[in-house]
């Protein structure tokens, strides 16, 4: 009898990834990846970028073709739910109640949207932006109606809303914090950007949370907040965040709270089985702390450091975290975690549009949120890769070449 | 249809037809060019689709801009031909482009 497969439980970037980098790593025995989706591994950032647009065809989100799969012979099954993972048999169950058997399992189920819940959301429609299927249907919605309606003022919500606006769409967007993005940049940035997408006129209320929603009829809808009058639109998307796809590990016995846990090797606590990519909470080399990051760069890194585990090397997943968003013009760019921070220094011209602020704790640079400002984002990738000490004084300093400091 | 010489990091090299408007790493991974990673899918933001652009060819192609510039940065082997192939637009003028892939893998 021939071993069991190599299964990976998730067809996004991180089980791409994981898939990639065994074949990489020399491994030669047949391997799976499953996905609940229909599609092929795929880009999500563009959803609620340029998707939106509707010049981008679904095609060109595929991360690899068709004949990437063959030449690296992975058996890809989309479209395939898995309920059940069998630890003592080392056993995946489907839904259809099909098992199939595993020698060694990733888990690379990323997150899943977190609804929105108000009185009377059950009866209207409520559009989100994760899957190649939600961004399909908003896009077609969006050429559909003159008025939209955001919910959250994350990432999602925000390039939701520049889209729409660079649509002609007029746009309302709700926050039920008091600042955009509050858990990712300082409050400076999100001020920046609510005058930004002011400017550009979306009517941004903070401090503003959904209170009802009602159908009014004719493929419209009723908004009722908890602050100003209500309004009528039609089309509201929400983007309030996701909840990581843990169940599995979970129900399986493993730990999970908000994540899957694993170590900084990629393993929960059976040694068959690796998690990877936004479902993870792991222990982050580079932080020393638990952390659940939802990127593109952790689902990548942490997969190559699962892929390995899956080898029995142990690779440890120490990198700095990066993130992007596209807003109109601005490129913001953020390096390493720099929330919660004791000092902070600025450097370029915010009236510009294009400035970085570098965030210090206890004396070290821990990150930096760059507007249009390229070099000081991977300037500052490289300097907290290397754990360059830098002072704010000299971050200050227009005349500091950064890379050059980066590079010494 | 374009045609575009990709030389991967293990000096493999294969010549394949790109769809104006692609870009030359949209193009390489559509044609499974290993050594293309390309992870943050073309937002100039990883410089995982590092390549070099065959000398006689510099000017055609032209040089980074400023944001290509300093993500290239992060690249490994950065060389006065290198760019990050997701920012070049494939036009009928790249017919006959040679790139060399980088070691973007390491």
């Amino acid at each position: 009898m021939s071993a069991a497969p190599f299964v990976v439980i998730g067809a996004g970037q991180a089980g791409l990834q994981v898939c990639d980098s065994l074949r990489k790593l020399g491994y030669a025995g047949e391997l799976v990846l499953i996905g609940a989706e229909t599609s092929p591994p795929y880009q999500r950032p563009p959803l609620s970028k340029k998707f939106l647009a509707g010049d981008l065809e679904v095609e060109r989100l595929y991360l690899r073709p068709d004949s990437f799969y063959a030449k690296l012979d992975v058996a890809l099954h989309v479209g395939r739910e898995v309920q059940r993972i069998d630890r003592e048999h080392r056993e995946i169950e489907f839904t259809d109640g099909h098992r199939l058997a595993y020698a060694k399992l990733a888990l690379t189920t990323g997150a899943r949207i977190r609804p929105l819940q108000c009185p009377g959301v059950e009866r209207v429609d409520v559009f989100y932006v994760r899957t190649l299927d939600d961004g399909l249907r908003l896009r077609a919605r969006l050429a559909d109606v003159g008025h939209v309606t955001i919910v959250g003022g994350g990432f999602i919500g925000l390039e939701v809303a520049a889209m729409a606006r660079s649509l002609g769409k007029e746009v309302v967007l709700l926050e039920t914090l008091d600042r955009l993005m509050a858990r990712a940049v300082s409050p400076t940035v999100s001020a920046y950007f609510a005058d930004l997408h002011r400017a550009h006129g979306v009517e941004l209320r903070l401090a503003c949370a959904v209170r009802a929603l009602h159908d009014s009829g004719s493929g419209k809808l009723q908004v009722s907040t908890d602050h100003g009058p209500d309004f009528e639109t039609g089309l509201l998307v929400a983007g309030i965040g996701v909840v990581p796809n843990a169940e599995l590990a979970i129900d399986a016995g493993l730990e999970g709270r908000d994540g899957i846990v694993v170590d900084v090797h990629a393993r929960t606590a059976d040694p068959d089985i690796v998690a990877a990519g936004d479902c993870t909470l792991h222990y982050n080399g580079y932080l020393a702390r638990q952390a659940r990051l939802e990127s593109v760069q952790n689902a990548v890194d942490q997969a190559k450091v699962a892929a390995a585990s899956m080898l029995g090397q142990a690779d440890a997943y120490v990198q700095v975290p990066w993130f992007w968003s596209d807003q109109y013009d601005a490129k913001l760019q953020m390096a390493g975690i720099g929330m919660p921070f004791d000092d902070c220094v600025e450097r370029g011209e915010r009236a510009g549009g294009s400035f970085s602020l570098f965030y210090f704790r206890a004396g070290r640079l821990v990150g930096a949120d760059s507007i249009n400002r390229p070099v000081d984002h991977m300037a500052c990738r490289k300097l907290l890769a290397q754990g360059t000490m830098v002072v704010p004084a000299e971050i200050a300093r227009e005349d500091v070449d950064l890379m050059q400091l980066a590079r010494t | 249809m374009p045609k575009i010489t990709y030389i991967d990091s293990n000096g493999i090299s294969k010549t394949c037809e790109v769809a104006n408007g692609l870009s030359v790493m949209e193009g390489a991974i559509q044609n499974g060019i290993d050594g293309i990673l390309a992870i943050c899918g073309g937002s100039c933001a990883c410089s995982t689709c590092h390549s070099y652009i065959d000398e006689p060819w510099m000017t055609t192609v032209g040089p980074p801009d400023e944001i290509e510039a300093s993500t290239l940065e992060l690249a490994v082997d950065r060389r006065p031909n290198s760019r990050l192939s997701c920012q070049i637009v494939v036009t009928e003028a790249l017919d006959g482009l040679v790139v060399r892939v980088a070691d973007n893998d390491s």
